[in-house]
């Protein structure tokens, strides 16, 4: 069990490092091999969809809220708005919502 | 050559501007939620300026919130950063090959979805400098912004804390989504990623599978997911355009 909280940072730390720069230092040809290649441009994707539904829906202090700010940041997305500009609407809008519900 | 390098990181820091005024809404909202989930203001800051990576922190402080381990902690990690795996090997080759050693490193430490995009989309090979320029602005938004959140997360009020709360997933679906118009193959593995996400959770709360935790849940989703549309659907060669429309 992790019971040193530094220690478990420092570790994720290094993981995560390591992902980045092993292959800038070791690699000079890129990875031939669909399946990897594949594999590994789907992943992003997959482990951002999972960890955001329906996790989003359990992320404000009500369900509605969270509901309205999914189809806000949808939308958006789907509408290309800049990244900070999605997170800032979807903010507005739970605020907004709870404003009214409260 | 100077000069040259000073306008390279000039470059780096005005692209890196707007990704770190964004870090820093999000990191402020992870901010939050790591001293919900009982970490202290200085153990969150030195988290974001060790790891710069918003997936694998807000994982790591979902884990460290109901207990885990170690080796629960690293695997998280090592899944849901390898995407930083493919994303370094394109880097590789977007470097000059005299690129140094040192250099490898520390442009390394500041490979992010973000910092990804908007250097794949430098015209010709790419200078250090340009990260370096980059890095400067976004991990200090990163990192300010976690502090911030954390000591003043529990001074603002609930509905504020609320509202801010989505800001990281709308910050995922803002890097998810426009890829998935162009192309019908990441929609679809959208729409299922999160439909089996749900389905799954529902499964574990149905059966109370306790042992099947968070990350765990990630993991094996993303593995067993991403392989099967890795066989069923290998990407071209243009997938590292699509790629690049994440930032």
């Amino acid at each position: 069990m992790v019971n040193n909280i530094v220690l478990a940072i420092v570790v994720m730390a290094l993981v995560t490092y390591l992902i980045r720069v092993t292959p800038l230092v070791l690699i000079r040809r890129e990875i031939k091999n669909r399946t990897v290649r594949s594999f590994l441009y789907y992943v992003p994707y997959v482990t951002l969809s999972v960890m955001t539904f329906p996790a989003i829906l359990s992320a404000t202090a009500v369900l509605w809220s969270a509901l309205a700010a999914l189809v806000v940041a949808v939308v958006l997305s789907l509408c290309r708005c800049k990244l900070p500009v999605v997170a800032l609407a979807a903010c507005v809008t739970v605020f907004a919502v709870e404003t009214l519900l409260f | 050559m100077k000069s040259e390098w000073k306008i390279w990181f000039l470059r780096g820091l005005r692209d890196g501007v707007p990704i770190g005024l964004g870090y820093f809404a999000v990191a402020f909202a992870l901010g939050i939620q790591a001293s919900g989930a009982g970490l202290t203001a200085w153990q969150s800051t030195l988290m974001s300026v060790l790891n710069v990576t918003s997936a694998g922190e807000a994982a790591a402080i979902g884990l460290l919130g109901v207990g885990t381990t170690y080796v629960e902690l690293a695997f998280t990690q090592l899944v849901i950063n390898i995407r930083y795996l493919l994303m370094s090997c394109s880097l590789s080759q977007k470097i000059a090959p005299e690129t140094s050693v040192l250099h490898r490193m520390l442009i390394g430490y500041g490979v992010t979805d973000e910092i990804f995009g908007i250097s794949m989309g430098v015209e010709g090979k790419l200078s250090p400098a340009y990260s370096y320029g980059a890095i400067a602005v976004a991990v200090p938004g990163w990192t300010l912004g976690t502090l911030l959140g954390a000591v003043l997360g529990n001074i603002l009020p609930l509905r504020a804390v609320s509202a801010l709360g989505v800001a990281l997933y709308a910050m995922f679906l803002a890097i998810i989504l426009p890829p998935a118009r162009k192309s019908k193959v990441i929609a679809g593995l959208i729409v299922v990623s999160m439909l089996a996400s749900a389905g799954l959770l529902l499964l574990v709360k149905r059966f109370a599978l306790d042992g099947f935790s968070e990350g765990f849940r990630i993991i094996v989703l993303t593995v067993t997911i991403s392989l099967v549309a890795a066989i069923l659907f290998p990407v071209k060669e243009e997938g590292r355009e699509a790629a690049r429309d994440g930032e």
